[in-house]
């Protein structure tokens, strides 16, 4: 559905490094037992996508509600205009 | 829309039903009106092959508030308080999808409480997979029992029980079946009848998506490409906290008395709830699909009607009190909206807007369909394959108590229960593992005593002999209440069996409801709900005949509820109750791979006596640890007291692997100080707890440390590596 | 003394909470839309599954508008405990050091553990003595504590599960911590189940027998 504001941004969340991340290890351990090899460094995060009118907001809600700094990182990897 | 050839039976209808669906009517169905036929003359919704069997049982009984017809069975406990509970299956939903079919099948069972007007208080949980050794039941098991965790302790309902079993025969068709238990003041229960035409009906709850719609798409009128087939899920989503949001409200227009009567969505969606409403109420009903809230734009009017979304309930509600109704929804962020009205018609009138869409005589959606008789034929021998053999046919007993302990259908379940929260509530006060029935105190709801509740069964014994298998898991579920010192109120149960147009099918279901209604008379328990699950089968076979039994009781003293676990050095260890263990049946039988097709006959008079004087010697007397012997027999119970008591036990008795391992029903090990245990009429002293092994003089002495690791590392062992 | 223990759409144990609070003091639940404190002493947030657990735990709880208040009462030195999700609210809402990650093995874990009291100087532990040992049921997925290197000062664990009893991995077997200051405390076992022998232990009626025991206005 495509709304109906400026443009739409993709935020994607991970885990900071250096925590233990036990859904990343669990992924990585069962990937081999469907028999994919060559797996390493799996990290399991979550994806934010919304559409908004400013996008220099965004940073700004990752820090505030989207994303807790004290564990995860956050990047913001895509804006387009939301009509794309 | 002119039909393309046969949908019908694409839809599960065979000609002969098309043709009666064309009767009544008077004229053929348009595609709306034949889906919704297809789902409300489908075995699950309709029960074309049980309602005659399910007649025989017994539903009055001295307690009993509302029998089998309503969302849930009613008992009255006394203090004007009423408890609610129902069983219900969830196996095909769980096969494809594990963790939402469970946690949907926990969803559903909740709403069919609190449609009642009681408070869900408790769940419990009985599922059956194929062995552990099948990566495929690994999954299936695990995705389960998170489903269930996810749903019961996000809502805020305590799953306080449960059993599962891993058999062969359920390799293809797993089971879950979710019980809950709901309270309420008497005069807060509803009704389902829509009734008082003119009044509104109101939809409570989620957005309508396309959830479980699955075979019925073929009626779409637009072709799909292969990207929008996805679009069609066959999958229900469950949204615990969406319902608990529900319950909250629910529970609150009805103390409010805003509601004229309240009714649940599950299977079949808005088409069966709407026309078992307008049936029990002897009225019509019209809707509006239009008016329906949706998740997806551009649903058809017949999907709309049949969309299985979860967490959505439907209510009738006088003119004069919608505003009221409205705003109450709206505090609670529940959405409310009226989507039409009771009538005069004796119809189910859908409309889209303006536009009459489907119109169906209730009649024929609910009460006049085809019923089946079933045509049983007994097998000549035993139709399932032998399982494996795992153990020697000769052995030590202390190898075969080892190997019985660390088998999965008698080891600890922790690996289970704790991921489950069974404390939520504060009524918790016998956990799981710690006594044979969950055990919930009245207190805080202005009650007095406590409610014992315990779900069982036992497929494999049932597979051995329909009608005796049956009969004991009645025993079982009433032994596990005595063991509490509960007296039981009311039953409920669901019945999963294979194909029941196969004659030996029709033969293990017909003689497994003889079986339960002869316990019930014997034991004066009323059937008061239940559900039944057919054609689990697939092509290796059908499933063991597994019927499960939900039981609710009462007792008056919390305080002297028993533990499974030996308490103190020194207690006295006796045999209680009626016991004759035989290895026909016996989980021992299984590791030494052999399945009979036999058990022992049952004196079911004798049991139902046995079983009073059980539970007044637990009440009577000062008796700290009682447990009944089921699964591995007496050697196993007195494993597991030594085990959860962390106390060994010295004991001799007179006997073979029969008397050790046997099984059957009616036995129980009771210990506590000399004086009580002697006390108790018809008590065989055993032995003594004490010292840091289990000795049976003469076959075994195993330290109770020993017995722990096996007993506790079995199923974590499945999945490790 | 009144308890004040806050409700939000989502929370499973605020009736559980507010029922041991009786045992000990005046209680009243507190509705999330509303951000009046007024009469109340000592703020409980308690367990559950608040707003779904959806985004983050505690994440969409943190900004109602109760909760705005409750962070003034705090900063003000009012005593608030938070239990299990409470927890997680107060460490998205910056009251408490560190944050609650997923479990180690990844799934729900209800058991009952025993956690010892490191320090009996705060306003919840002042019925306990150093060293006593608490049996407390824990039930949770997502209670791993985690602080960064040096964000925890060793007076700020109010309770460690004892040797063997660490149920998710958390960080140095840390069960409870409190603020700089004190007055908030957070921890992911259960006190509120653990006021009645007759469900299990009440030795978590210790924590509410404390905080009963707060001088107020």
């Amino acid at each position: 559905m495509v709304g109906a504001l400026g443009v739409r941004a993709r935020v994607l969340i991970r885990p900071k490094a250096g925590i233990l991340d036990p859904q990343g290890q669990a992924v990585e351990r069962a990937l081999p037992a469907l028999g994919f090899g060559g797996v390493a460094n799996v990290h399991v995060g979550r994806l934010i996508e919304l559409d908004v009118e400013d996008a220099s907001q965004v940073p700004q809600m990752c820090e505030r509600l989207l994303a807790n700094p004290l564990i995860e990182d956050y990047e913001v990897v895509e804006v387009q205009d939301a009509a794309a | 829309m002119t039909l393309a050839a046969a949908p019908h039976r694409e839809l599960g209808l065979t000609d002969a039903e098309y043709d009666g669906i064309c009767e009544r009517l008077g004229r053929d169905p348009n595609a709306l009106e034949l889906a919704v036929f297809s789902l409300m003359w489908s075995e699950h919704c309709a029960y074309k092959h049980s309602k005659k069997l399910l007649r025989m049982l017994p539903t009055e009984g001295p307690h009993v508030v509302m029998g089998p017809g309503e969302n849930a069975g009613v008992v009255d406990v006394g203090d004007d308080l009423a408890v609610a509970f129902k069983v219900e299956s969830h196996n095909h939903p769980s096969a494809v999808e594990p963790f939402e079919g469970a946690a949907t099948g926990v969803g559903g069972i909740l709403r069919d409480i609190f449609a009642v007007g009681a408070r869900p208080i408790a769940v419990l949980d009985s599922l059956r997979f194929g062995e552990l050794d099948s990566a495929r039941s690994r999954y299936l098991f695990d995705g389960a029992v998170k489903g269930i965790g996810h749903y019961g302790n996000s809502i805020g309902v305590p799953t306080v029980g449960g059993e599962v079993y891993f058999e062969p025969a359920y390799e293809q068709n797993c089971l879950v079946n979710a019980m809950c238990v709901g309270i309420a003041r008497r005069e807060r229960l509803i009704r389902s009848a829509a009734a008082g035409v003119g009044n509104r009906l109101v939809l409570l709850g989620a957005r309508t998506g396309r959830d479980g719609i699955g075979g019925a798409s073929v009626l779409a009128s637009a072709e799909l490409s292969e990207d929008e087939a996805s679009k069609r899920p066959t999958v229900q989503i469950g949204d615990p906290f969406e319902e608990s949001k529900l319950v909250e409200c629910c529970l609150e227009l009805l103390d409010r008395e805003l509601l004229a009567s309240l009714q649940d969505l599950g299977a079949a969606g808005l088409s069966s709830s709407s026309s078992e409403m307008a049936s029990k109420g002897e009225v019509g009903l019209d809707i509006d699909v239009s008016r329906v809230p949706l998740r997806e734009a551009d649903m058809e009017p017949f999907e709309i009607m049949i969309s299985e979304s979860q967490e959505r309930m439907l209510c009738v509600v006088e003119p004069e009190r919608l505003d009221q109704v409205l705003a109450l929804c709206d505090r609670w962020e529940v959405r409310a909206t009226t989507i039409g009205e009771v009538t005069d018609t004796r119809h189910l009138r859908v409309f889209d807007g303006e536009e009459l869409v489907g119109d169906m005589p209730v009649d024929a959606l609910v009460d006049d369909v085809p019923l089946y008789d079933l045509e049983p034929e007994a097998p000549a021998g035993q139709i399932y394959p032998a399982p494996p053999a795992r153990v020697a046919e000769r052995c030590s007993a202390e190898d075969a108590l080892l190997a019985l302990l660390a088998s999965p259908n008698i080891a600890s379940k922790r690996f289970v229960f704790e991921q489950y929260d069974p404390i939520v509530g504060s009524r918790t006060i016998r956990r799981p593992q710690s006594a044979d029935a969950a055990v919930l105190v009245l207190e805080a709801d202005g009650g007095s005593g406590a409610l014992a509740i315990s779900i069982d069964g036992n497929g494999r014994r049932v597979a051995c002999d329909p009608y005796t298998g049956a009969a004991e898991a009645v025993l079982e579920c009433a032994r596990n209440l005595a063991c509490v010192g509960a007296e039981p109120l009311g039953l409920t149960n669901c019945l999963n069996f294979g194909n029941p147009e196969k004659p030996h099918i029709a033969w293990q279901l017909t003689r497994a409801v003889e079986g339960l209604r002869d316990a019930c008379l014997a034991l004066g328990v009323p059937v008061v709900g239940g559900n039944v699950s057919l054609y689990n089968e697939g092509g290796d076979g059908p499933i063991y005949p597994s019927p499960i039994v939900g039981m609710v009781g009462k007792l008056p003293d919390p305080e002297a509820v028993p533990r499974t676990g030996f308490a103190q050095e020194g207690h006295a260890i006796a045999l209680v109750g009626m016991f004759a263990p035989a290895l026909e049946g016996s989980e021992l039988e299984k590791l030494r791979g052999r399945l009979g097709d036999a058990l022992p006959p049952v004196d079911l008079p004798a049991h139902a006596d046995a079983l009073v004087r059980v539970r007044a010697a637990v009440r009577g007397v000062e008796l700290p640890t009682a447990h009944d012997i089921s699964e591995g027999g007496l050697a196993c119970a007195l494993a597991e007291c030594c085990i959860e008591g962390d106390l060994g036990a010295r004991v001799s008795l007179d006997g073979d692997e029969a008397a050790l391992f046997g099984e059957g029903p009616g036995g129980v090990i009771v210990a506590g100080p000399r004086a009580a245990v002697d006390s108790i009429e018809g008590a065989i002293v055993i032995g003594e707890v004490g010292g840091d092994a289990l000795e049976i003089e003469g076959a075994l002495s195993v330290p109770v440390s020993e017995l722990r690791t096996v007993y506790e590392d079995a199923i974590p062992a499945a999945f490790a590596g | 003394m009144k308890f004040g223990v806050v409700r939000f759409p989502g929370s499973c144990d605020e009736v559980d909470a507010l029922m041991a609070c009786r045992r000990f003091a005046d209680a009243d639940l507190l509705w999330h839309g509303d951000s009046d404190l007024a009469g109340i002493d000592a703020v409980v947030v308690p367990g559950g599954f608040s707003y779904g657990d959806y985004l983050r735990v505690g994440a969409i709880a943190r900004f109602s508008p109760l909760m705005e208040s409750v962070i003034e009462f705090a900063r003000d030195g009012g005593p608030v405990l938070g239990i299990c999700n409470g927890f997680q609210v107060l460490c998205e809402a910056s009251l408490l050091p560190g944050a609650l990650l997923p479990n180690d093995s990844l799934r729900f874990v209800c058991r009952q553990v025993e956690v010892a009291v490191e320090n009996p100087d705060t306003p919840f532990t002042r019925a306990c003595d150093q060293g006593d040992l608490l049996s407390i049921p824990v039930k949770h997925t997502t209670g791993r504590y985690y602080a960064p290197p040096g964000t925890l000062p060793e007076e700020q664990v109010v309770l460690r599960y004892a040797p063997g009893h660490n149920p998710n991995g958390s960080m140095n077997d840390v069960a409870g911590v409190c603020n700089e200051a004190g007055n908030v405390m957070g921890l992911m076992p259960h006190p509120e189940h653990a006021v009645d022998p007759l469900t299990g232990s009440a030795d978590g009626g210790r924590l509410f027998e404390s905080l009963a025991m707060v001088p107020v206005a």
